[in-house]
């Protein structure tokens, strides 16, 4: 069924902006970013917006849907009431470009700091022998599609411009517990992320799992682990002699 | 020249950062050249984040009787015989050490109980041969690639658009573009280009393909004078999203039925019984018994006809929709829930559960999803020298999608994956090698040339009260998805190629609103030049082709003609006049060696 949709969607640029309101008729079945696209089509021809799959599959279309970062391409229309406007905002926490899109490079610098995976001794050369309830913990972290919405709900960096500098964010920590649960990698991740990446700032208030569209178990299935270990190989001498020995970094 | 332009020079520049641009640029890399990647997107966005299904690779993991014989053979009878034989060699061999590279770098497949790498079934293939994560496996390659990309330090032009090749006489002399945050041109000096821009999907309406799918390295390479082989094959993927409409298209992956998913018609019957062709007769089952054994024993039973290439899956969806015996929402039933557990649907294809369940309201452990042929893939390419993936012009590669001849006039699904990097890296060495030899004496590029791109480029911005480029765009998916689709024909083709060529003119009228930063209109009027390119070579190529063979059937020309068609290719080239003319060309004929494979059943 048609009906004519409010939306309120933030225009503007790095100097400055506003939320401008646009009337489109849009579907039933259709998704938050089916009703831009109509407002592009039909409204505003340049009006900014980042999008590739429009499957959830991407990460691309992040922006901050009546408040709360989601992906435009999984919210769904029906989710919300017909007759109230949706409002929509870039993400707040990266600098704006134009209109929806921001400046995301935050990311790709903390991505760049990442040391890339580096196998055993043991098994120095693919194919490798590794047991699938070994590599499932990676796995579940592997899934993340670098929407960068945990890292813009984060409030460590999202009210605090100054963190930026030290801090990698829940997408990094996620992928230092990847490496670091890895069984085929030698490198030891724990103290790299708690003592150069800021990973004991984050006092685990879980908004990232929950804003997460893959339902990654951010919290506790990689940053509290990761935390723990850095503590038991901190403190637990007899631990820290049982463990299986790793190459230095 | 009158504006200023970035200029940045290198040895070797890939233009698109999917699976074969990056493998490209790692290639070029680790073969000493000074590479950067010039993307649309952000990196990691590419389309190959979309692939399901996993990368075929004869390793022989889970059934030691496979090999690159066996994949040789499958990948060729795929294609209808019209593959590039020597792309198909290349692949067929060199797939495996492409993926346990990929291990070597970090990815993390699905194993089986002896740690290997698991390998799931897949239409067309003989043995389980699929490399995979669950059902998101390009996102696994992206990333790997991505992340090595990253650790190499290798230069990564992000959201940049390449609009034209520049050349200094007849050799490739680099590529110029423009930045999609700010709108300023750049210049991009450079020996040698490798394309790798993926597929022209996003000229049909009901597409699996994003808007990056415009035909860009289509277009570029036949403006710079190279040929494109094998255009009218175009695969539409059996199964697509139907329901809601704003997901229609949307890749459902043929994995739902490697891991036992089946198709029904509103009737509740297996259709696929009743459509299996006299070419695959001898290998594929014919009763529902010996389908469903299949999955567990191999070697005594044939192949279910839900796993009949891609080709002729969707052509009898396509005739049992038209018949009357379709879905509510005009596609056919695919059910998985009445033959798996919940547990393995979910451990298998957890992307498909999140995707029906967030996108459809469709609970794909319980009910049967609704699905219809989408526009996925194209065949066609580049045409390329096999080893070195270069084109005909000297210094231009292409690698991937954009890239023709090693799928022929059909992919197997897996084949694609597979495909992007034995041949990415292929010509990202290759790249660097002419780069490094060139030694002093490399091209130059012409000032002029940079002018007339730019005002090119400028175009849309000095017509006032022209057409709204989005407008035109939906037409032009009206045009292809009701003229050029899965069932053509002589009268429809000819009012596509007139229906082409009227918008065509009116693209040279096109007005976009607004300033150069980050206008997704004008980006899209740049765009629509090589959509338009693109489709009147698919649309003339398939007038040209008279028969019916893979991703191309004729109502007109039914039959399959060995004895003419099947022994030529259909080169798109672009004439003095602006328009693509095609002329035939002899297909390439295999060594007697290979050609004994192909009989073997």
């Amino acid at each position: 069924m048609t009906y004519d949709l409010k939306l309120r969607i933030w225009r503007g640029d790095a100097k400055g902006g506003a939320l401008q309101d646009f009337t489109v008729p849009v579907d039933d079945g259709e998704v938050v970013l089916d009703a831009v696209h109509h407002v592009q089509a039909l409204r505003a021809g340049d009006l900014s917006v980042r999008w590739n799959c429009k499957a959830g599959k991407c990460g691309s279309c992040s922006a901050e849907i009546n408040g709360r970062p989601r992906l435009m391409c999984m919210s769904r229309l029906s989710d919300f009431p017909k007759d109230e406007p949706i409002t929509i905002t870039p993400m707040r926490t990266f600098p704006v470009i134009k209109d929806l899109v921001t400046d995301v490079s935050f990311n790709y610098v903390k991505a760049a700091e990442v040391l890339a995976f580096t196998p055993t001794a043991e098994q120095p050369k693919a194919p490798f022998r590794m047991a699938q309830v070994d590599v499932e913990r990676s796995q579940e972290f592997r899934k993340c599609i670098e929407c960068f919405l945990c890292q813009d709900v984060c409030h460590v960096v999202r009210d605090h411009e100054e963190n930026k500098q030290a801090y990698a964010g829940p997408r990094f920590f996620l992928r230092y517990a990847e490496l670091d649960m890895h069984p085929n990698d030698a490198l030891d991740r724990k103290k790299l992320a708690q003592e150069e990446r800021g990973l004991g700032l984050c006092n685990i208030t879980k908004c990232c799992t929950e804003v997460c569209p893959e339902h990654i178990k951010i919290t506790d299935n990689a940053i509290i682990p990761m935390k723990e270990r850095v503590v038991d190989v901190k403190y637990d001498p007899i631990r820290f002699l049982r463990r299986k020995p790793k190459a230095k970094v | 020249m009158a504006t200023e332009v970035e200029t940045h020079a290198y040895d070797v520049i890939v233009i698109g950062a999917g699976g074969a641009g990056l493998r490209a640029a790692i290639a070029a890399h680790d073969a000493g050249a000074k590479t950067a990647v010039i993307c649309k997107s952000l990196l990691g966005k590419a389309h190959t984040v979309m692939a399901e299904g996993g990368i075929a690779a004869a390793m022989g993991n889970l059934w030691p009787e496979d090999n690159w014989k066996v994949h040789f053979r499958d990948t060729m009878r795929g294609g209808k015989l019209l593959n590039h034989w020597r792309m198909a060699e290349l692949h067929a061999k060199e797939a495996p050490e492409r993926v346990w590279e990929l291990e070597q770098w970090g990815a993390l497949f699905d194993r089986t109980p002896e740690g290997l790498i698991s390998q799931r079934d897949f239409g067309g293939h003989r043995y389980a041969r699929l490399a995979h994560v669950g059902d998101r496996t390009g996102l696994e390659m992206i990333r790997t690639l991505q992340q090595r990309a990253v650790a190499l330090g290798i230069d990564v032009f992000m959201e940049c658009t390449v609009t034209a090749l520049l050349k200094d006489g007849d050799r490739m002399a680099g590529a110029f573009g423009y930045w999609r945050e700010t709108g300023r041109f750049v210049c991009f000096e450079s020996p040698a280009v490798v394309l790798a821009t993926g597929g022209i999907g996003k000229s049909w309406k009901v597409t699996s393909n994003s808007w990056e799918y415009t035909g860009d390295g289509h277009a570029l390479a036949m403006k710079a004078g190279a040929g494109l082989v094998n255009m009218e094959f175009v695969q539409f993927h059996p199964t697509g999203m139907v329901w809601p409409p704003s997901v229609r298209g949307i890749l459902v992956t043929e994995s739902v039925r490697g891991d036992g998913g089946v198709l029904k018609n509103s009737d509740g019957e297996r259709f696929m019984f009743n459509y299996i062709p006299e070419f695959f007769k001898a290998e594929t089952a014919d009763t529902i018994e010996e389908a469903d054994r299949w999955y567990t024993d191999k070697k005594n039973n044939r192949r279910p006809p839900e796993l009949l290439p891609r080709d002729e899956v969707a052509r009898a969806i396509n005739s049992e929709i038209k018949a009357g015996r379709g879905s509510p929402h005009g596609g056919v039933f695919l059910d998985i829930a009445s033959r798996r557990s919940a547990e393995y649907i979910q451990k298998r294809l957890p992307s498909m559960y999140h995707q029906f369940k967030e996108l459809a309201q469709v609970d794909i452990t319980k009910d049967a999803m609704e699905i219809g042929p989408t526009c996925h893939y194209v065949m066609g390419g580049v045409e390329v020298d096999p080893d070195s993936g270069e084109s005909k012009v000297t210094g231009l590669y292409a690698a991937g999608e954009v890239a023709g001849g090693m799928h022929g006039a059909n992919r197997l699904g897996g084949n694609s994956l597979g495909d992007l990097l034995v041949f990415g890296k292929r010509a990202g060495e290759y790249a660097a090698r002419y780069a490094a030899n060139l030694a002093g004496s490399g091209p130059v590029v012409h000032a002029d040339d940079l002018e007339a791109a730019a005002t090119e480029a400028l175009a849309p911005f000095s017509t006032e009260g022209g057409e709204n480029p989005y407008s035109v765009h939906q037409e032009l998916q009206t045009v292809m998805q009701n003229l050029v689709g899965i069932i053509r024909n002589e009268e429809e083709l000819n009012t596509a190629i007139k229906e082409i060529d009227s918008l065509r003119r009116r693209i040279d009228h096109l007005s976009v609103e607004g300033h150069r930063q980050y206008n997704p209109g004008w980006n899209l009027a740049i765009d629509l030049k090589n959509m338009l390119l693109v489709s009147e070579a698919v649309a003339k190529a398939a007038l040209e082709r008279k028969e019916s063979r893979g991703g191309h059937t004729r109502d007109d020309y039914p039959m399959t003609d060995y004895s003419y068609w099947g022994k030529r290719n259909l080169i798109c080239e672009l004439a003095e006049n602006g328009e693509v003319r095609t002329r035939e060309q002899p297909l390439p004929e295999p060594p007697p060696e290979l050609a004994e494979l192909l009989e073997e059943h």
